[in-house]
């Protein structure tokens, strides 16, 4: 019976939590046309998030392309179909790899920093001096970190894409010798531009749920060192777990 | 506020490069020309059997890409299938009595439609139709065909076959 009640009550916080971000959502996106007036706050996040994020993103996204080039190949060779090697990567690429890899590595990132640096003005008070100073901390702080990481993340996963079928190129072309016209013709014959408003949309919702996660957890964290820490922690895994199952809903309505 | 030059020319370099990207992957990894608005003129083509045919399958003439398969309609009265095909308007001087067939690509390929030039005077233009028409052919048929005589084969002299 214990076991039941704690099961319970666990269902309800989870429950409740839900509810706290969708309303949290509601209030960011009340704020976001004031946040538009003050186009310099969303520049300088949209440099935080995304700018700053470039390395990792163009590192990880020629490697990743490089070992999908590799395994295909070799899956491929097996069925002397190599020439395919091509349309398997961007497809794999477009629709399911570069938006969720980009997603992950965005909170990995930028979702942590958000999340600490909100965390801290909590911790610190500073939130709570905007709000004597009768500055709406949710219009000047959360607002412009909201719709830069939202910005961002369709973008940063557009450079992965291309960046990745960059890798794949190289590996499959140079290194293993597969035809660069049929690599390319390939492509573009199994490529349809529903693929790639597939793997567009994806991002967008992800941007839309990594942004609102980190600055959800950052804003309301417990006020202490601890917290921030926590928070920090938080954003990763809830991040991570929230774009996994929001893929794989996009990609059942989407297929 | 003057720190902040690079940092705004970063984050617009960052901007371009993410929609350059976007470029990239509409034009480089599909083929979006041939999306882009109807230009062309359209025949159509009456077939018994399409099976395996899509919209958007390619149109060929000695091989060479010349138009796409823009659509597919049962016709309820004749029970047959008629094809709408869009042909590129710089291949104008196709013989009116040109024939079309569904062929395939390799054994197990995509279907297209192939169609072999004819000889007369008068060239396709929007609206015409394709007289001579030769259907897909179905590798199932075919196996099962294929069968059917083998086992007749086997049989000749101990039973006369159904035919007769």
């Amino acid at each position: 019976m214990a076991l039941f009640r704690q099961l319970w009550n666990s269902q309800l916080a989870a429950l409740r939590k839900l509810g706290a971000v969708v309303l949290f959502l509601g209030e960011i996106l009340a704020q976001c046309p004031a946040a538009f007036t003050r186009p310099r706050l969303i520049s300088a996040q949209i440099h935080n998030a995304g700018v700053l994020s470039l390395v990792i993103i163009m590192t990880s996204a020629f490697f990743v392309g490089m070992v999908i080039g590799l395994q295909g190949y070799d899956s491929l060779a097996r069925l002397r179909q190599e020439d395919i090697l091509g349309a398997g990567v961007a497809l794999t690429l477009i629709k399911e790899l570069g938006p969720v890899v980009t997603a992950l590595l965005f909170a990995g990132r930028a979702g942590t920093a958000l999340a600490s640096e909100i965390g801290l003005m909590r911790a610190t008070d500073q939130l709570a001096a905007l709000e004597v100073m009768a500055i709406d901390p949710i219009r000047r702080i959360v607002a412009p970190r909201f719709v830069g990481g939202a910005i961002s993340v369709p973008l940063l996963t557009a450079v992965f894409n291309a960046i990745g079928i960059l890798g794949a190129w190289f590996i499959g072309v140079y290194i293993m010798g597969v035809d660069g016209g049929a690599f390319w013709s390939q492509m573009q014959e199994y490529v349809d531009p529903e693929d790639i408003g597939e793997g567009v949309s994806k991002s967008i919702v992800f941007g839309i749920a990594a942004s609102l996660i980190a600055v959800y957890e950052g804003y309301n964290c417990a006020p202490t060192a601890e917290g921030v820490g926590m928070a920090t922690t938080r954003t990763v895994v809830t991040t991570s777990i929230v774009v996994l199952i929001l893929d794989y809903m996009i990609t059942a309505f989407l297929i | 506020m003057e720190s902040s030059r690079p940092r705004e020319l970063g984050t617009g370099l960052f901007v371009l490069l993410g929609f350059a990207a976007l470029l990239f992957l509409a034009t480089q990894t599909t083929d979006l020309d041939e999306y882009a608005g109807d230009e062309g003129y359209r025949v159509t083509a009456r077939f018994e059997d399409v099976a395996g045919l899509k919209v958007r399958s390619q149109v060929t003439m000695s091989g060479v890409n010349i138009g796409r398969v823009e659509r597919i309609e049962f016709d309820n009265d004749r029970l047959d299938a008629l094809v709408t095909l869009r042909i590129n308007s710089q291949f104008s001087r196709i013989p009116d009595d040109s024939d079309a067939s569904i062929l395939t690509a390799g054994l197990l390929g995509s279907k297209y439609v192939g169609i072999g030039a004819g000889g007369s005077d008068s060239y396709l233009k929007e609206g015409s139709e394709l007289q001579i028409t030769q259907s897909a052919v179905v590798l199932e048929q075919l196996i099962g065909k294929f069968l059917f005589n083998k086992a007749e084969e086997g049989d000749t002299g101990a039973s006369p076959s159904v035919e007769e």
